[in-house]
């Protein structure tokens, strides 16, 4: 089985022509196109049932909850949840990420604890630990990388002495790497650690089960996987997520206020205050039946295909000029290609491929702390999905050695 | 869409291959300071030394894009020699016409047509960045951080 050949027909954003060329879309990594399927669902919601939910009496309000709910459903069963309570709805996986910290950490953390992070972190899950280090004095700990961009775990057990929580990427949005969750969560759970793991390029491109990976919490956004923007998911072990206290305070998230204090809504609604993103979780169910339709080992086997030819092409044509970062091994990484061209600035090269209509992304995507352990400012990537295929790389192939010749140094 | 060879003049290309005034100064005594373009990650480091209320020496470093490293190359040589009011004006004049609508977002610079008082020069080949909006923060960047250290030094 492999993906559709006319799949990029199920994307209409993918047959615009930019500066004079149609485009070629290689930014994946920092938020995937969405197939009709997602915006007619997002658009038949707003036609047909608008209103809003777990309120109303009447018939389209009750639509509206229903097609909701079973958004909810749908994504739980998709990443191996136990129940849809389990899955709370938030705007993107860094408000996962720091509803997290702020609530767990709040009541977990304080000084002479310590939380265990690694050198390839978004800063969605840097920055929430920094601020509440910074009010409550705990530790944070970073586990180091090898020269091959693999996490260094040579020292794991001492790094985890202390730690109460471990939280990691399932996979680096700069070097793809692909880590040994289960094995440090195996680890940390020994020692007594929760894991919260970020799951943003990791769902939308393999398949997911969360009770697999071990872990305890996992944020993810729907935008990196065929969903529209504005909306995120904190999945947590029920137990963990009935232990803690509500994030968010308003509507929705309560089952009583008084005078003199509130009582929290059961799960999931504990989390999810004020009026949800209706549209877009009716847009992520669409996705997930979308990746669903294609397979989720389908859609890996095409990366690990698609992620050899491009590494394969990139070496043969451009030899020492050009440098991948990250594992060699394409079955040890997702289709995310940072690359070192010549002297090239990340920022001049993607202006370059610009004017071909190619979309990479030059910059230090959200992750600064690994730009300094790599050495670099910036780097230029290019991410791949269900879409992309090899006239794609032959695109960004032919159009990287212009460019070299413009920044000749 | 403007073509690259609104954004990518020779002046500039000449400025990112053959920097001017690059490196560090010794600080103390010279004044250092750093600034960050925080989308895109370029960093620049500029020390520099007053002398009777002027620029008398300055040197940048740091990394980034052709577009930052030439903008400051040329800043580098356009401000060195020049008293502190001369290099505010400079910097205004510069700013403004890097600004799409004729002044810097967020400025407080009211004055839509300053009065030209200096003749930009090769800083004329950046005119191009504006066209490129994105760009437009890799070319002000050793700019706004001159005009931090200048603040710096007053406080």
């Amino acid at each position: 089985m492999s993906l559709p050949r006319n799949i990029k027909e199920q994307f209409p954003l993918l047959s615009q022509v930019v500066n004079n060329h149609q485009i070629v879309y290689l930014d994946s990594a920092a938020s995937s196109q969405k197939p009709a399927a997602v915006i007619e669902a997002m658009n038949d919601y707003y036609r047909t049932i608008n209103a809003n939910v777990h309120r109303g009496a009447y018939e389209i309000a009750a639509q509206a909850t229903e097609a909701m709910e079973s958004a909810r459903s749908r994504i739980a069963k998709f990443i191996g949840a136990s129940s849809a309570n389990e899955v709370v709805f938030t705007k993107n996986a860094t408000e996962s990420f720091n509803l997290v910290a702020r609530s767990w950490g709040g009541q977990h953390l304080s000084q002479g604890d310590a939380v265990l992070i690694t050198d390839m972190e978004h800063h969605a899950n840097i920055v929430p630990w920094q601020i509440l280090s910074a009010e409550r004095g705990f530790e944070i700990r970073w586990i180091p990388l090898t020269v091959d961009g693999h996490l260094d775990l040579t020292e794991l057990d001492q790094l985890l002495d202390g730690v109460k929580m471990v939280s990691l990427t399932a996979m680096s949005n700069v070097l793809g790497t692909l880590n040994p969750v289960r094995k440090i969560a195996d680890k940390a759970h020994e020692m007594g650690a929760l894991v919260t793991v970020d799951a943003s390029q990791y769902v939308p491109h393999l398949p997911t089960d969360v009770q697999d990976l071990g872990a305890d919490l996992m944020c993810f956004t729907g935008h990196k996987m065929c969903g529209p923007t504005g909306i995120g998911v904190l999945w947590g072990r029920e137990e963990i997520l009935d232990s803690m206290p509500p994030f968010l305070g308003g509507g929705e998230m309560i089952l009583d206020v008084r005078k003199d204090g509130f009582t929290a809504n059961e799960l999931p609604h504990k989390f999810e205050a004020g009026t949800p993103p209706i549209a877009e979780i009716i847009g992520l169910g669409a996705a997930v039946n979308f990746l669903e339709s294609l397979g989720m080992a389908e859609i890996r086997q095409h990366e690990i295909r698609l992620t050899e030819y491009a590494m394969n092409s990139l070496a043969d044509r451009y030899g020492e000029d050009l440098r991948i970062h990250g594992p060699k091994n394409p079955s040890e990484r997702g289709g995310v290609l940072s690359i070192e061209y010549r002297d090239v600035h990340p920022h001049d090269l993607s202006q370059v491929l610009d004017q071909r209509g190619i979309c990479i992304r030059a910059g230090h995507h959200c992750a600064k702390p690994l730009m300094k352990e790599l050495g670099v400012g910036a780097t230029a990537r290019a991410s791949l999905y269900v879409y992309n295929d090899e006239s794609d790389i032959d695109a960004l192939i032919d159009a990287l050695e212009p460019a070299g010749e413009m920044f000749a140094l | 869409m403007s073509g690259l060879d609104d954004l990518y003049k020779e002046i500039i290309l000449d400025h990112y291959r053959n920097p001017r005034n690059r490196g560090e100064l010794d600080s103390p005594p010279a004044h250092r300071t750093e600034g960050f373009n925080p989308l895109c990650g370029d960093e620049v480091t500029i020390t520099f030394e007053l002398s009777n209320d002027s620029v008398s020496e300055l040197r940048i470093a740091g990394q980034g894009c052709s577009i930052s490293q030439a903008s400051a190359s040329m800043m580098s040589a356009a401000v060195k020699g020049k008293s502190l009011e001369e290099v505010r004006e400079l910097t205004r004049q510069f700013k403004s016409m890097m600004s799409i609508h004729g002044e810097e977002i967020g400025s407080e610079a009211s004055d839509l047509t300053p009065k030209a008082v200096f003749e930009l020069g090769d800083l004329e080949a950046l005119r191009g960045v504006v066209k490129f909006p994105v760009r437009i923060k890799c070319a002000t960047l050793s700019w706004n951080t001159l005009l931090t250290g200048l603040g710096e030094l007053e406080e």
